[in-house]
């Protein structure tokens, strides 16, 4: 008895707390009932085709990406130039597409194409005057770099999109040019989070400081020119000072945001706001080789082209990282999540931002949510008379996995669709499985005329194997989706996930119990409605 | 009250009319897949985008989308409809999956189609706002990755169902499931739906469902064929699917309600979807009775355990038996 109250305990515990998440916000919202703020950010939110959401239009600047290409390829031919002592007397890239070098010895020509034959997988070169060439990049490498523009900045979209928690987004590539990001976001309250966590470009370099900080960038020029293979880029000024400073870095990277493996927000010695990172196996080596050389110097930790802060190397240091500045909380939070996604390719610009309603009209989600009730309703029926008063129980086991559902999604933030209503119900209509297999059991047992609680104990007992295989059978499949899946088959393996434990718990737990309750008070059982 | 009451019919006897109508039906749309292949939605396919602003205050999504289902050629259920900026201006964005070529001259013929077909439905007058062509919104790697979470996720199932049951048991629910997954393609094939995300959610359920209904048949298999010693395999299969029937019946039955209710009443968004639920529904259910078992019996027939599966139930026979029947066995004990 003692034992059967603790149970009853329990149950009614999950259904307040389920009801509470999962149900109450969407009734407070119906019919303006007073909720707490906590509950109704839970919500669950509805998504695009149900209530519309942010309609943002982004192009990528793929000029970016050519340019990324055009200046490596410059740097490297300086490099193999000053290698092979050829002397020339300016390099320049005039455009996204073409290096530019003048002053080439008549003497040293064949060293020099000799020299340029590397950089011209991705070059064509042409002879101008007086030892001058220019490279133009070829085009079918110019179509690719934007189109791989296109395509990164489309999945480093998602990624953030996703780590931002917004599920069930629609994002694709469009226009005529096919350089422009279509986002469709739905439920998102915080449209402008949202728009700078999307459009950051999030590259992160660690540089080693050369000269600096100096307070004018002139004071870094020698001979009035940045010095070869170096950069000169802003940073924060230190704390009490004002204005900008300036740093003189190495321009090739120690380490960069591809090798960051994941970023987190933490504290700094001060306590202060942080970043920590941590490096891939390949970007630790390198960064343990570079800080191991130069310890005692500076390293700037450099973001979208700004030193956040330049500490100095203490000691060889491998995969580990913190990035400290001046920043809020909120910032530190929005820059783990853009490190995490990876750097865009190239730069990105809003060309349109609009509300849009449901995809689908009033009248299809009228029809949908009626289909979805009636079908609801056909099972409870069908139970109800199939299974008479035991019927009963397995209903209330329904409606507790209803509401574990419903109450479970909105805690993770899943988004509710049509298709994922009438999954929501089909799922339901499946779930009575659990129940129909150990009601026919039951049923067996009691015409091999055991008595009653026997037959109960032996149907629950008997199943409970059965359940255990199928259950474990689709959580394996549930376990494939969600970790091979994108989008909306993860929020699919999600719901499936939930929906197979709370089902387990319903139809052996709860229906369990309930049958107990039913049976306590009476003494001699001999008959069972069923 | 029951459906079924100590039926005995015999379905094994049925194996070979079983298998050979489904090889049918899976070659037959193989072939329509493989020649006409399916048609893409357009979150898969990509397509034209245009703006329209009615006058008509009346106009509604439901509206559009009806004319476009009755004007537009391939009809309104590919077509995404969605109010554009604040409701009150009447502006529309109509998005309708790509047919032929991606071109500037592709996008003008689109759109005119699409307004064209507006016209046709007296929706008033209304000016165009814009067009565009979009690209597809869940890339090819959905694709691949789908099909190798399903695959893998099948190994995994049939190694769980080796070690609970025995191989034969999880080769039958793997290919049984395979089945069911061929036969819903080959249906949507004929029935020329769209392949979408919401039909590909629909295939997946359906995957876990048919895999469902296959282990608890196996599961009363594996509890005869301890009480059942002197009964022939092909015997045990039969009485399990028998003892199951009403079960297996009831539990299709009330999934299939509630995919009937929805494919009848949830109007043309929701068609696909359910269309596909009720076909595997239908099929798992099928195949978990006609082909799972039948297969495990192919399996055990030309296997070694053959010897043990027939062997009467004398005292050496039992200790003969192969280490993984009685592994099985333990396990059921202990439940």
């Amino acid at each position: 008895m003692q034992n059967l109250r603790w149970k009853l305990i329990t149950i009614v515990a999950v259904l307040v707390i389920f009801s509470a998440v999962g149900v109450y916000p969407i009734l407070a919202a119906r019919y303006r009932l007073p909720a707490p703020a906590v509950l109704m950010d839970k919500q669950l939110k509805l998504g695009l085709d149900l209530k519309g959401g942010v309609h943002l239009v982004l192009r990528v600047q793929t000029d970016d990406a050519l340019r990324l290409q055009t200046e490596g390829d410059m740097e490297r031919l300086r490099e193999e130039l000053q290698k092979r002592n050829i002397p020339f007397s300016n390099l320049t890239t005039p455009d996204v597409a073409h290096i530019r070098i003048e002053g080439i010895p008549q003497a040293q020509d064949a060293a020099f194409r000799q020299a340029a034959t590397e950089i011209q997988a991705n070059f064509d070169r042409s002879s101008g005057s007086g030892g001058g060439y220019t490279f133009t990049m070829k085009p079918n490498v110019q179509v690719h770099l934007r189109e791989e523009a296109v395509v990164q900045a489309r999945q480093t979209i998602e990624r953030r999109v996703n780590e931002l928690g917004v599920t069930e987004p629609s994002i694709a590539v469009q226009g005529a040019k096919g350089d422009e990001i279509l986002v469709q976001l739905p439920g998102v309250t915080d449209v402008e989070r949202a728009k700078g966590i999307i459009q950051s470009t999030g590259l992160l370099e660690l540089k080693l400081v050369e000269q600096g900080p100096t307070p004018t960038r002139e004071a870094l020029l020698q001979n009035g020119q940045v010095p070869a293979g170096m950069d000169i880029v802003a940073g924060a000024p230190a704390a009490g000072d004002t204005g900008a400073v300036y740093y003189l870095v190495r321009k090739a990277a120690a380490v960069s945001g591809t090798d960051v493996r994941n970023a987190r927000p933490t504290v700094d010695e001060n306590n202060q706001p942080a970043v920590g990172f941590t490096l891939s196996a390949e970007g630790g080596r390198k960064f343990g080789k570079v800080t191991g050389e130069n310890v005692g110097r500076t390293l700037a930790i450099i973001l979208d082209n700004r030193v956040q802060s330049a500490p100095r190397i203490d000691n060889r240091i491998t995969t580990d990282g913190r990035i400290s500045g001046s920043f809020t909380p909120e910032e530190v939070q929005n820059l783990a999540l853009i490190l995490r996604s990876g750097a865009l390719p190239a730069s990105l610009t809003y060309l349109q931002e609009r509300t849009i309603g449901p995809s689908l009209g009033a009248d299809s989600i009228r029809s949908g949510v009626l289909a979805s009730v009636v079908g609801l309703l056909l099972v409870v029926a069908f139970m109800l008379v199939y299974y008479k008063l035991s019927g009963v129980n397995a209903v209330v086991a329904l409606i507790f996995n209803l509401v574990i559902l419903l109450g479970l999604m909105a805690y993770i933030g899943a988004v509710m669709t049509l298709p994922g209503i009438a999954g929501f119900v089909l799922t339901m209509g499946i779930g009575v499985d659990s129940n129909v297999l150990i009601f026919e059991r039951i049923k067996e047992e009691l015409e091999a005329q055991r008595g009653v609680r026997a037959s109960i104990n032996a149907g629950f007992n008997r199943v409970f194997w059965t359940l255990v295989d199928t259950h474990t059978a689709a959580l394996i499949s549930a376990a494939f989706l969600f970790q091979f899946g994108t989008g909306p088959i993860r929020g699919f393996a999600m719901t499936l996930f939930i929906g197979l434990f709370s089902n387990l718990f319903t139809s052996i737990f709860v229906s369990k119990t309930l049958f107990e309750v039913a049976l306590a008070k009476r003494q001699q059982v001999a008959t069972l409605s069923i | 009250m029951h459906i079924f009451k100590n039926t005995d019919y015999d379905f094994l006897r049925w194996r070979w009319h079983a298998l050979a109508l489904s090889w049918l039906v899976i070659l037959a749309g193989l072939g329509v897949l493989l020649t006409k292949g399916l048609p893409k939605a357009v979150e898969f396919a990509g397509g034209t985008v245009v703006i329209e602003k009615f006058d008509d205050p009346k106009v509604n999504e439901d509206r559009v989308r009806d004319a476009l289902d009755k004007h537009y050629p391939g009809g309104g259920q590919n077509a995404i409809v969605q109010a554009y900026e604040d409701p009150s201006l009447h502006q529309f964005m109509i998005r309708v999956p790509v047919v032929g070529a991606e071109s500037g001259a592709a996008l003008g013929i689109e759109a005119q189609k699409v307004e064209d077909a507006l016209k046709q439905a007296n929706l008033g007058t209304f000016q165009r706002q814009g067009a565009e062509i979009v690209g597809p919104s869940v890339g090819r790697e959905l694709t691949s990755k789908g099909i190798w979470a399903t695959a893998l996720s099948l190994i995994f199932i049939l190694a769980y169902l080796a070690f609970r049951f025995q191989f034969s048991f999880g080769v039958g629910a793997v290919v049984a499931t395979v089945h069911d997954l061929l036969i819903t393609l080959a249906f949507l094939a004929f029935f020329r739906y769209d392949m979408s995300l919401n039909v590909i959610a629909a295939i997946l359920t359906m995957a876990g469902y048919s895999t469902n209904d296959t282990i608890v048949i196996f599961d009363r298999i594996r509890e005869n064929l301890r009480s059942m010693r002197r009964d022939s395999l092909n015997h045990v299969i039969n009485v399990s699917v028998n003892q199951t029937l009403g079960r297996t019946v009831i539990t299709s039955g009330t999934a299939l309600l509630t995919a009937l209710a929805l494919f009848f009443f949830g109007g043309e968004v929701l068609h696909g979807f359910a269309f596909t639920m009720i076909v595997g529904i239908i099929t798992g259910t099928y195949s978990s009775v006609f082909i799972a078992a039948a297969i495990v019996s192919f399996w055990r027939g030309t296997g070694p355990t053959r010897a043990a599966a027939h062997a009467p139930a004398a005292p050496a026979a039992a200790a003969q038996q192969p280490q993984r029947r009685s592994k099985p066995q333990r396990k059921a004990r202990a439940s």
